[in-house]
């Protein structure tokens, strides 16, 4: 993968497809030096702790057309490429969360990418679910919320193009109030 | 956040517009965004998509995402199914292969055969 956003976008269909419908995805950057944290967060069906183990492994996947499953390895494998930590833990019935640190300064981390891209793709195509977004670094915080964005849109659907537009404004604004000058690819 | 406040407006212009019941009789363009997808630059081809149906100013299409569609090797990949069950196959797009499918499938009823899973198999 080449940035974070595409990891992102991968591993939030594991979430959908494990028929969550909340879904929460944080990126905080804290700490010095600067450690970009990425959690992605689901209540859906969760792994037992046999799968949970092997997770990790490109021949493991739950999918029953072919036994190869790369979203979670290419996930761990760019989080210690740049000397981060990837950690994954899920209870069975509760849900499941995946996360992976990105030291800031690292000359291998990949860049974040456009995450905002992602957010409105995976909300475009999953209204359904209640997407919770949070961005932070140490003096700047974002948080979006779709339960509140249906509740105040009364019956006008998520998917309306103005309705997209607006999610995708306050998204790419939020992202780049919080990491612009902490990320050097954001400004 | 952007202030919430904003919605109401939206909203407001939304109601006036809606023309077509969501889901109904609707063509739909199903991407595939699995990990193969996605490392062969999908996202790209569902934005485009998007944008040019926008821009088109056409909501007779949905775009929507799928998981892996079995043939990774052709990704990007994505599906072009009217509302009578017919399929087209598109296979290895990119953003302006996507632009000319909204142009002379979705606009024009004429599939870019040269684009088709099919053309690429030979």
């Amino acid at each position: 993968m080449r940035d974070l956003s595409l990891h992102i976008l991968d591993i939030a269909q594991n979430a959908i497809a494990a028929k969550a419908d909340l879904i929460t995805i944080s990126l905080t950057a804290e700490g010095r030096p600067a450690v970009l944290k990425v959690v992605i967060s689901d209540n859906g069906r969760g792994m037992d702790p046999d799968f949970l183990e092997k997770v990790t492994d490109p021949f493991t996947t739950s999918r029953k057309t072919r036994q190869v499953g790369l979203g979670i390895p290419l996930l761990k494998q760019s989080a210690e490429l740049a000397g981060g930590v990837f950690n994954i833990k899920s209870v069975v019935n509760e849900g499941t969360e995946v996360s992976a640190t990105f030291p800031v300064d690292s000359v291998d981390r990949i860049p974040a990418g456009n995450v905002d891209d992602t957010l409105v793709m995976l909300i475009a195509s999953h209204p359904e679910i209640d997407w919770e977004i949070r961005f932070a670094s140490e003096d700047q915080q974002f948080e979006f919320s779709l339960a509140d964005i249906k509740k105040a849109l009364q019956g006008v659907s998520i998917t309306n193009k103005h309705v997209q537009e607006w999610i995708q404004n306050t998204l790419s604004e939020g992202f780049r109030s919080v990491f612009g000058g902490v990320l050097d690819e954001v400004n | 956040m952007k202030s919430i406040k904003e919605l109401e407006a939206i909203r407001e212009r939304a109601l006036k517009e809606i023309a077509i019941r969501d889901n109904e009789n609707k063509t739909r363009i199903v991407v595939g965004m699995a990990t193969c997808g996605i490392a062969a630059g999908a996202r790209p081809v569902m934005n485009a998509f998007i944008e040019e149906l926008n821009k088109r100013g056409i909501n007779t299409v949905n775009v929507t995402m799928t998981g892996c569609v079995g043939v990774c090797r052709f990704e990007p990949i994505a599906e072009v199914i009217e509302p009578n069950g017919e399929k087209t196959t598109y296979v290895k797009l990119d953003a302006e292969k996507a632009r000319r499918i909204v142009a002379e499938h979705i606009v024009n009823g004429r599939p870019v055969l040269e684009f088709t899973i099919g053309a690429a198999e030979k």
